[in-house]
């Protein structure tokens, strides 16, 4: 499989936003957001419920206009680019009586979007419906899948799942993978691997890859930039240069204190809490639910 | 009266196609077979198996409306099976970016709403109409030996125009079936696919009800795919096997029902419901097997 988008592989970056805002029903979601994912880099967004990171993906994947700045994806606006990044957007876990392969899921990625029906009747599609199958392997193996791709999704535990999602996208050989808080979810030692994973996949496959996380502590030791948006603003750079309390501190505009604990996990102290929607579903999360 | 089974298979097809109303009844079954199988394939895995049940009530008001507006019986089917699918999906909650999953919550009480409206205006069109209803029986339970030449002839344009747009979107169907929200991300027309697969949905019931009657489209729209999906993941091979079942059920019933004194959707019933049995305690067994290896 070649792909045919070339110069998206021929940009030098793979998401650029300067000085971007955006206005959703005038309400002011950020300001004046700078950020720079470079090739193959690895780049979590990180911010309380309601901070705008959700907003900042839709922005990235040319789904809303900004108010003001510029976005440029792989070097052109991103509605352009969209063929060349993989989304997965967050989601529930799949029902667990949903009677579908991991191997059919990861089809999709190739086929989904495709009318008509799925009959080989030439050579020559049959010969690309082989070539097909060979990626579809290839990706399932690269996430480490092969063992159940061909148990029933809905059977499978939320790590598995993800990881046949992650293949998904992967099959199309995007140039930029856009996950909204796949580590949702996940328990501690799967959102471990999938973090591993995904870093992997940055540099084996050359794929930039940006995620929105809840927690960066699974996620440390992974990254190559955060970008950190609270109160309509955002700032970015490693994780030493950002979660810090002087940075967390501007950024929220009150006394933030930042520690770190003996094993090397970052503890978020003194941010004001954001309204919850989500009940306990981020009850594991220390970086964001620590209480002053 | 009934004609006796002689154990020759051709004397019996023989003496199962000497009548023109057998005849009618193998060729309307054959044809909603193969439509509520594929139709009813996707409504299963779709989990919209409450959606179609209320779409097979519509057949009540849409019935008891056109006898009372002077329309054909068929059309008021269509009519009112088509409206409640354009209220149900407009009843779905739009869910964006951000907001996962289907919203099943809202969904449920819409489609209950839904049915709860049809059923009223039903009885109203009925009390209107001085209670003069044309075979409640038959509409409850079907006429597949009263089927008409020209029903057959429509039921099979039905069947090929609703095919034929599942045909066009097996795989984006597929895949906003099962995953909705990466549909939405990779550009697919959510609200169109919807919408469209509601309506397609309200093609069958209406086709299928016209034949087994409104209590018993279930037979065929639920338990062939079911008892396919239980025995296979793939898709494809689980849509041939939907058919098959739904062929063997009709077939079967409608020829038992020949040589006998029951009523043919009692035997369609029985047969769909035997199947759907026999196959979940296949996947079962099956899983135990794979469990103890």
């Amino acid at each position: 499989m070649t792909t045919t988008e070339l110069s998206p592989e021929q940009a030098t970056t793979a998401a650029e936003l300067v000085n971007a805002s955006v206005r959703l029903a005038g309400k002011r979601i950020f300001t004046d957001v700078e950020l720079t994912v470079g090739r193959g880099q690895f780049v979590a967004v990180l911010g309380p419920n309601g901070a705008g990171k959700s907003t900042l993906m839709r922005a990235l994947l040319g789904l809303l206009p900004l108010q003001s700045g510029s976005v440029t994806v792989l070097g052109r606006p991103p509605a352009q680019a969209r063929a060349a990044i993989g989304y997965l957007p967050q989601r529930h876990a799949f029902d667990s009586s949903t009677r579908i392969r991991g191997v059919d899921l990861v089809r999709l990625g190739l086929d989904g979007t495709r009318w008509g029906i799925p009959v080989a009747l030439t050579t020559a599609t049959r010969r690309r419906r082989k070539a097909e199958s060979a990626r579809i392997g290839e990706v399932i193996e690269t996430v480490g899948a092969t063992g159940y791709a061909h148990r029933a999704i809905g059977e499978l535990s939320g790590g598995e799942q993800q990881r046949l999602l992650i293949a998904q996208a992967l099959v199309r050989n995007p140039q930029l993978l856009i996950l909204d808080e796949p580590l949702d979810s996940l328990d501690l030692p799967n959102q471990a691997s999938v973090a591993a994973l995904l870093r992997r996949i940055c540099t084996s496959e050359r794929v930039s890859v940006l995620l929105v996380a809840h927690d960066v502590n699974p996620l440390l030791g992974y990254l190559d930039q955060v970008i950190y948006m609270a109160g309509g603003h955002a700032t970015s750079g490693s994780v030493e240069e950002v979660i810090t309390s002087a940075k967390l501190s501007e950024l929220y505009g009150t006394p933030i204190e930042v520690l770190r604990t003996t094993d090397g996990r970052l503890v978020v102290v003194g941010q004001p809490e954001a309204p919850h929607h989500h009940g306990d579903r981020h009850a594991h999360d220390h970086h964001e639910h620590d209480q002053p | 009266m009934s004609p006796s089974l002689s154990l020759n298979p051709v004397d019996d097809f023989n003496a199962l196609t000497t009548y023109p109303f057998m005849v009618n009844a193998l060729e309307a079954g054959t044809i909603i077979a193969v439509l509520a199988a594929v139709v009813g394939w996707y409504m299963v895995l779709r989990r919209q198996s409450f959606a179609g049940h209320t779409l097979s009530v519509m057949a009540f008001p849409g019935a008891a409306g056109a006898a009372l507006a002077g329309l054909p019986t068929a059309l008021g089917y269509y009519l009112a099976c088509g409206a409640a699918a354009v209220f149900m999906r407009g009843g779905r909650s739009g869910s964006g970016l951000g907001s996962p999953g289907r919203g099943y919550g809202t969904e449920t009480a819409t489609i209950a709403t839904v049915q709860t409206v049809g059923l009223a205006a039903g009885f109203l069109f009925l009390s209107l109409n001085n209670a003069v209803l044309g075979g409640t029986e038959t509409l409850l339970f079907g006429t597949f030996l009263g089927v008409s030449r020209g029903q057959v002839l429509t039921l099979l344009l039905v069947a090929i125009a609703a095919l034929a747009m599942v045909a066009a979107a097996t795989r984006p169907l597929l895949l906003e079936t099962i995953d909705p929200e990466g549909a939405r991300a990779r550009g697919l027309p959510v609200a169109a696919l919807d919408l469209g697969f509601l309506l397609v949905l309200a093609l069958a019931v209406a086709a299928t009800s016209q034949i087994t009657g409104a209590l018993l489209v279930f037979a065929l729209l639920v338990a062939p795919p079911a008892a396919a999906q239980q025995l296979t993941m793939r898709p494809g091979l689980g849509l041939v096997l939907s058919v098959v079942f739904a062929l063997a059920v009709v077939w079967l019933g409608l020829g038992v029902a020949y040589f006998s004194i029951w009523p043919v959707g009692f035997y369609v019933t029985s047969f769909a419901f035997a199947l759907y049995l026999a196959a979940r305690l296949w996947h079962t067994t099956a899983r135990r097997r794979h469990r103890g290896d």
